[in-house]
This record gives C-alpha cells, sequence and structure tokens, in this order.
C-alpha cells in the first residue's frame, strides 16, 4: 500500500544542501501518486462531450467515467491522485469536489484538481499528454514519490495497481507499460509492444500495419521518478509532447528497463459511440464480464441521495438496468437508463441508452439511440426508424445506426428520427420537415457547438 | 436558525415485534432508501438547523451505523454538527435513560452551552416534512412557552396509540392524554415541539428533583394548565410508526403517487446515507409492476406491490406479492412471498412459501448464504 510515510531526515547529514544544521527536518512521502490525465475532449463521442470532458460522460446508469480509474487506485490504496483537466472542466471538477466519493479526501494526499496555469514566462495549456506532466513536477515532487502511475481518464476497468507496481519492483524496471493481449487482426488499430521472454520490451510500434506482437499498450504506465522527471526535463522543448510518441522512444533509446505487464481482465476504450454503446450493452449480460456488482472490488461515484425507482403497473423490464429515482411506465428492453429519468406508459425503449434526469414522453418508440443528460422527448416521439442511411457530416462518428440525441435538446411531439441520426438543441415541431428527421442527417441548432 | 434540534432516538416498543429485536424503531427501514431517522434529520437541515442532537439507546448498532458521518445530511460543520449522545457512566450518574426528560437532563450540558434560544425537540420515529421555521414563527407569535406539533387524524383512524389533544379557539392546549382508551379528540401530537431553551432548562431540572422523567407526562400535561402550550397544526403528510401495521402501512403508502411526489419529487429532499450500490439490473423473466426498487437490486422473478429495500436478490421464478424486502435479502428461486415484511441480511431457502394469512407476516430467515 502506498499510504504516507513521514520520513525524518537525518539533519547531521544534511539535506539538499539544508543550511540550518539544527533544523530538524520533516517530509511528506509517498511511494506512489497517481497522474489522471483527463483534459482531452474525446471528439469521437461526438455531441456528448459538447459540454463536458470525456472523462465526465455518464456510463452505466450512475456512474461516470471517471470512476473506474478513481476506484482502482483507491481500491489499491493509491491515495493520492492528481487530475489534469483542461477541456470544459465543469462537470468534472463538480464531480470530484474534493474527493468523498472516493475516500480521497485526505489530510496528506487525496486528489486535486490541476488545470493549466499562468507562468512567469512560458504559460501555456497542456499541449501533450506528457506535457501536461511536465507542468505538474513541482506537484509531483511535493510528494516526494518513489513511483508515478500515470493513467487515462477514458477506459473502463478495475485494476490493482499495486499488482502492477510489484511487478515494477521486481524487474527493477525504469518503466512498465500496461498491456493487453488482443487478436491478431486487430493488433494493428493499437500501439503495440513487442517483448522477449522475461516481459522485457525490445520493440514499441504504433498502429503498425503488421504487428509482430499481440500486446497492446493500455496507455497505463509506471515511472520510476527519477526516470519520469529526468524524461521530462530532457525532452521539454519537443512540441505537443506525449508519452507514446516521445517519451517512451526517447527512453527506449536509452535503453531503459522497459517492462510489459499483462493484464487479462476487462478493459474497454470508449472512445467511439459505437464501443460507448457496446460497453454500456455488456453491463445488462446475465453475469456480466465486467461486474459491478462484486463486493471487493467497488466502483464508487458521487450519488446522490435519491429514492428508489417506481416500477408501474403494466410496464415491462427486461435485461436492463435502471438507476435511481427513476419511473418506468413503459416498456425498457436490453437498455441502460440513468437516476431520475422517466419513461413514459406504452413506449418502448430497446436497445438504448437514457443518461440521468431525461424525460420522455408516452407512446414513443425508441430503438438504438444514445439520449445525453437532461433531454426532454414528447408523446410519440419515434428514434432510430428507417433505413441505414450513411451520416451527412461526420459519418466517422456517426455510425452503426446509433441516433445520438445531445445534452437538454427538447425533441416536440409526433416526431420520427431516422438512423445515424444526431440532435441538438432545443426544437419546435414546426422546425422539422414533414414531422421528421431522415436517416443520416444531422439536426444542430444555430449557436449550439458541434 | 435561532434553535438547536434534539431527536428522540431512544425508544423501543413492543408493538413492533420482531422488527425492533435488532434495532431502534429511528433506525427503521422506510420506502426503499431511508430510515425513520432520516426524516427528522433532514427536516432539521432544511430549516437551517446547525446543531442537532441524537439521543439514542436502545440497541442503537444500527442507529449508530447510520449516523457514522453526518454529512449526508449536511452536518459535517466546524460550527455545530451532529452529536450523537448515548447513556452514560458520571461521577453522578450510572443510569440509563429513564425517559425522554431524564435523557435530556443527562445530557443537560449540551442545552447550557448552546447560545440559540429555542430548542425543536422531535422523535426520531415520525415520516414527514415539515418547515420547523413555520413553527417557530407560531411558536413565537402566540407568545407559547411550548409548542406542540399536531395533526387531525382521519375520523375512521384508532388514535389509541397516541397522545390526544383538546385545544380551544386560539389553538391553546387545555387538555392532553397519552394514549386513552377513548379518545374525545382525533387530532394527536405528533411528538414535536418547539420550546424556549432556559424554559426547557428550568423545567427538565425541576423534573429531575421531582424524580419524574417523562417528557410528555411529566412536563406537558403536568403543566397543560400552567404554561402557555399550544398547537400548531400540521395538514401534509405525518405517519408515525409504532405498530408492525403501522410501519406496513407507511411503507406502502410510497406506492401511491400523490406521496410519492410529495417526498421524493417536491422540494425539499430528505436525504439518507450514502451507500455506493450499483443500479438495479432486471433479468429476463423479471416482471415488476407498481413497485419499488431500490439500487444494488438484482431480479430474475416477479414482483408485485412491493417495496424492495437495497441489495435484494431475486431468485428465477420466484413471486413477491404485496411485501416488503429488506435490505440485503437474498430470495432462492421458486418462492413466494405474500403479504410478509421479510427482515434484513436474510437468506430465504429456495422453493421457500410464506404467505400471511390475517394480517402481515413478519419473516426473519437466518440461512447460511453461499453464493451471491
Amino acid at each position: 500500500m502506498c499510504y504516507n510515510k513521514v520520513v525524518y531526515i537525518d539533519y547531521t547529514k544534511g539535506f539538499n544542501g539544508s543550511k540550518n544544521f539544527y533544523e530538524v527536518m520533516q517530509m511528506i512521502k509517498k511511494e506512489m501518486i497517481a497522474m489522471l490525465l483527463a483534459g482531452g475532449q474525446g471528439s469521437r463521442l461526438g455531441v456528448l462531450t459538447t459540454h463536458m470532458a470525456k472523462p465526465a460522460v455518464s456510463f452505466g446508469g450512475k456512474y461516470r467515467i471517471i470512476d473506474f480509474p478513481l476506484s482502482n487506485c483507491i481500491n489499491s490504496g493509491v491515495d493520492t491522485v492528481g487530475v489534469l483537466t483542461q477541456y470544459q472542466p465543469l462537470k468534472l471538477n463538480t464531480h470530484i469536489g474534493i474527493g468523498i466519493p472516493w475516500d480521497l479526501d485526505r489530510n496528506i494526499g487525496g486528489v486535486t484538481v490541476l488545470p493549466p496555469y499562468e507562468k512567469s514566462s512560458n504559460s501555456e495549456w497542456y499541449t501533450g499528454t506528457a506535457n501536461a506532466i511536465y507542468q505538474n513536477l513541482e506537484y509531483m515532487e511535493s510528494y516526494n514519490p518513489d513511483y508515478v502511475l500515470i493513467l487515462s481518464g477514458d477506459h473502463i476497468y478495475k485494476m490493482d495497481y499495486e499488482v502492477m507496481l510489484d511487478f515494477h519492483k521486481q524487474n527493477n524496471a525504469a518503466v512498465t507499460i500496461a498491456s493487453m493481449p488482443v487478436p491478431i487482426e486487430e493488433a494493428s488499430r493499437f500501439g503495440i509492444v513487442v517483448t522477449d521472454n522475461e516481459r522485457r520490451i525490445t520493440a514499441f510500434e504504433e498502429k503498425p500495419a503488421k504487428p509482430r506482437s499481440n500486446l497492446a499498450s493500455m496507455g497505463i504506465y509506471i515511472f520510476s521518478w527519477n526516470v519520469l522527471r529526468d524524461a521530462l526535463i530532457a525532452n521539454k522543448d519537443e512540441s505537443e509532447l506525449d508519452f507514446g510518441k516521445h517519451v517512451i522512444p526517447y527512453l527506449h533509446e536509452r535503453n531503459e528497463r522497459m517492462f510489459a505487464y499483462e493484464f487479462n481482465g476487462y478493459w474497454k476504450d470508449v472512445g467511439t459511440l459505437n464501443s460507448y454503446w457496446e460497453a454500456n450493452m455488456e453491463l445488462i449480460d446475465i453475469i456480466p464480464e465486467f461486474n459491478l456488482y462484486e463486493e471487493y472490488w467497488r466502483i464508487f461515484t458521487k450519488s446522490e441521495s435519491l429514492p428508489p425507482q417506481y416500477i408501474a403497473k403494466d410496464s415491462k423490464i427486461e435485461k436492463s438496468i435502471i438507476g435511481e429515482g427513476s419511473e418506468i411506465y413503459g416498456q425498457v428492453i436490453n437498455s441502460v437508463i440513468g437516476y431520475g429519468v422517466t419513461i413514459g406508459r406504452d413506449t418502448v425503449v430497446r436497445d438504448s441508452i437514457v443518461m440521468n434526469n431525461t424525460t420522455i414522453g408516452d407512446d414513443c418508440e425508441l430503438d438504438k439511440a444514445i439520449i445525453a443528460e437532461n433531454v426532454t422527448i414528447g408523446n410519440k416521439v419515434k428514434l432510430g426508424v428507417g433505413e441505414e442511411v450513411e451520416n451527412d457530416t461526420k459519418p466517422q462518428i456517426y455510425n452503426h445506426g446509433i441516433v445520438t440525441i445531445g445534452e437538454a435538446t427538447k425533441i416536440p411531439e409526433g416526431i420520427s428520427v431516422g438512423k445515424n441520426t444526431v440532435i441538438v438543441g432545443s426544437f419546435e415541431a414546426s422546425e422539422f420537415e414533414n414531422a421528421e428527421l431522415p436517416s443520416g442527417r444531422t439536426l444542430i441548432k444555430a449557436g449550439e457547438k458541434q | 436558525m435561532r434553535a438547536i434540534g434534539i431527536i428522540l432516538a431512544g425508544g423501543n416498543n413492543h408493538r413492533m415485534k420482531e422488527l425492533s429485536r435488532k434495532r431502534a424503531i429511528a433506525a427503521m427501514p422506510i420506502a426503499g432508501s431511508y430510515r425513520s431517522i432520516d426524516f427528522a434529520l433532514s427536516n432539521m437541515t432544511n430549516s437551517h438547523v446547525q446543531k442537532v442532537a441524537v439521543f439514542t439507546q436502545y440497541n442503537a448498532r444500527s442507529l449508530n451505523q447510520h449516523l457514522s458521518s453526518s454529512k449526508w445530511w449536511d452536518f459535517g460543520r466546524k460550527q455545530g454538527g451532529l452529536y450523537v449522545f448515548t447513556p452514560s457512566i458520571t461521577q453522578e450518574n450510572n443510569l440509563w435513560y429513564r425517559g425522554t426528560a431524564d435523557a435530556i437532563y443527562q445530557n443537560l450540558s449540551f442545552l447550557k452551552d448552546s447560545h440559540e434560544p429555542y430548542v425543536i425537540i422531535s422523535s426520531g420515529d415520525g415520516v414527514y416534512k415539515l418547515d420547523y421555521n413555520k413553527v417557530l414563527e407560531f411558536h413565537i407569535e402566540r407568545k407559547a412557552d411550548i409548542t406542540v406539533v399536531c395533526k387531525e387524524m382521519e375520523p375512521a383512524e384508532n388514535v389509541d396509540r397516541f397522545g390526544v389533544v383538546r385545544m380551544n379557539e386560539e389553538n391553546r392546549i387545555t387538555d392532553f392524554e397519552e394514549k386513552p382508551i377513548m379518545a374525545k379528540t382525533s387530532t394527536v401530537s405528533c411528538g414535536i415541539y418547539i420550546i424556549r431553551r432556559r424554559q426547557l432548562i428550568e423545567l427538565i431540572e425541576k423534573c429531575a428533583e421531582e424524580d419524574r422523567h417523562d417528557f410528555v407526562s411529566d412536563i406537558i400535561i403536568r403543566y397543560r394548565s400552567q404554561k402557555r402550550i399550544f398547537a400548531y397544526k400540521m395538514n401534509e403528510y405525518w405517519r408515525n410508526i409504532a405498530t408492525v401495521k403501522d410501519y406496513f402501512q407507511t411503507n406502502m403508502d410510497f406506492l401511491k403517487a400523490d406521496v410519492r411526489n410529495y417526498f421524493f419529487k417536491q422540494y425539499p429532499d430528505i436525504y439518507s446515507k450514502v451507500d455506493d450500490l450499483p443500479p438495479a439490473k432486471y433479468n429476463v423473466g423479471s416482471e415488476v409492476s407498481n413497485s419499488l426498487v431500490s439500487s444494488g437490486c438484482i431480479i430474475n422473478g416477479v414482483v408485485e406491490d412491493s417495496i424492495l429495500f437495497k441489495k435484494v436478490f431475486v431468485g428465477n421464478n420466484c413471486v413477491i406479492k404485496n411485501s416488503i424486502i429488506l435490505n440485503d435479502v437474498y430470495i432462492g428461486d421458486n418462492s413466494h412471498i405474500e403479504n410478509c415484511i421479510v427482515e434484513s441480511h436474510g437468506t430465504i431457502r429456495a422453493n421457500s412459501y410464506y404467505k400471511g394469512e390475517d394480517g402481515i407476516q413478519v419473516v426473519i430467515e437466518k440461512n447460511d448464504r453461499y453464493v451471491l
């Protein structure tokens, strides 16, 4: 465990050039601290990240994506976490607060939100993953760590970082990269590590055309502190300093001891709308591979004190999970429903994700839709009807037939919406031609950011 | 707020039968996600009372666990906060709380060390929402010594388990009878009082000198003609859980849309301790209608007109009708439960059959549980 130790420095030997011979020095020390990268927009989640950074997007009925790495931290005994924020941080900041839900409100350590800040010279935004860490060297130094754990805020998984740290120590490694086996035909989508028999990394390939191994990097690193510090300082002038592109190749060149820690549990990058949808749907299997109901590795979140859910007479719920305080009068099949949601009478919700505090009227039919928070959908609305047509603006984001409804959207009564569509904004019935939005169309109210 | 709060949560009564064996009434689970003391506590915090003492005595483990952190009710503060007082041995005293007045007497320093002019006393077993500021305004306006919050019950309702009051046209209480054989009116005391702090200290000290220990009979009833005791009438929902039947009915009230909206949707909210439980999960074969389901439940069977508290597991082909299943109960496959209250942490074996024939049956099953 990485709980704080207070180190008393032997003043007779001096410390860091301490001049005062009689000064008894006392210093905080954490064996390992975590730095969580949560500043990215996650533009491949489309309109879901218009008003919030990707780590703040809700997931699985009551969580937000950042809950998973934060819960992993506290469950692994890492009680000092710096969260690096930049893009649309309001929701993230409110969610994290002082870290109470994860027991990360500590006297020493705990969670600290680290936005970019102005300096006497060279003020800049976080320009890359490693640059963000570089700009917070002082924060890390204040805990005098032996190891630094680098995490990203957009993965769904449960992992004991302490086991990974043990692996790091055993190998006397400079860097350990968490990696997992993927099917070899998919390997060219990932950063691939090639290792020898002892798991020492011999080569590192970013999205190789012909992968030499099927071990994909998960974007989770443990660095020995002095290695990280020296590498960041040596490369500080690199533009958009990035771990995968610059820091790891730099250390590899210098022949530092780099090891691959193999992880075999559930791990899902929810970077695209389709993978986000899939990861949600995997939660509703009878015994899901990713099980939220396990006692020994709980996922914590900022739960508001909410009433139980009410399931009315003549409603039907099958293969679904439903959040607190929701009221269900219609049918919910194969779906993930957040908290505070109302689903009207004779409405059918199928294969969909409905986020917190959304209201859906009566007699609606929803198929394969992702509906963000605080949306209002009128009566007799149909989502996901007709043939699949490629999206007209961003087919690389809106695909797989998913209907995406942005935050706080209002859809009036009686509208039919096709597949691969996007709607954001508050609309009147007159703004729809023939009361429909055909498949593949994008409808974003003027003034709304895309 | 110019008042401090006292919540009397020490009580137990035999009319709750097996249900109170393991907990004080104030810790009885209500409406899926709450415990009865949450209502008084939330009213205190929503009325901006900053300093609240809870007096507990009977089997307080469950209650203490619930109150282990005051942050859920926003009492985790440097100024004021939540105090839990259990009886303790001191130089002068080594007795349990012998009654409500005695409980206050034994903790009189809490009152003496405060500076707020008024004290709000509430029982911990009422299910209600009330802005105490309104009661305090009434108290000041009437120049009352003590204000008792009262509720007019339905004429059909049997009120013999309550304190029954009679008042004159200006709401001054002229008669107060505790648990009368024949009630003269249908106005009952809700067990919520406002009184000036110095007045309370004086009355409690006098009571102790005379070796009297009960707040209702030795203060309110005894002083009803000497002191100006007024009744504040409350018209909103109020229920007190004193019997198994009351308890069942109070819970079932939450299946009605108006009660649910009043407590769950209208401002202000009721707060409770937050458990980090996953959302409820409905598997193939689940058929739920007119029921409340709390977080952490996994449902594989039929649930009708029932309330499932947190972390209930319902097995395949189960039928649960008109029942209350308390926290963390495991119900094995093919079981039938009707008109029952299933005690918390129970494990019901597969193929069990329970049906309350005349009235509500309380089911306590402590079987070994292997896997969940």
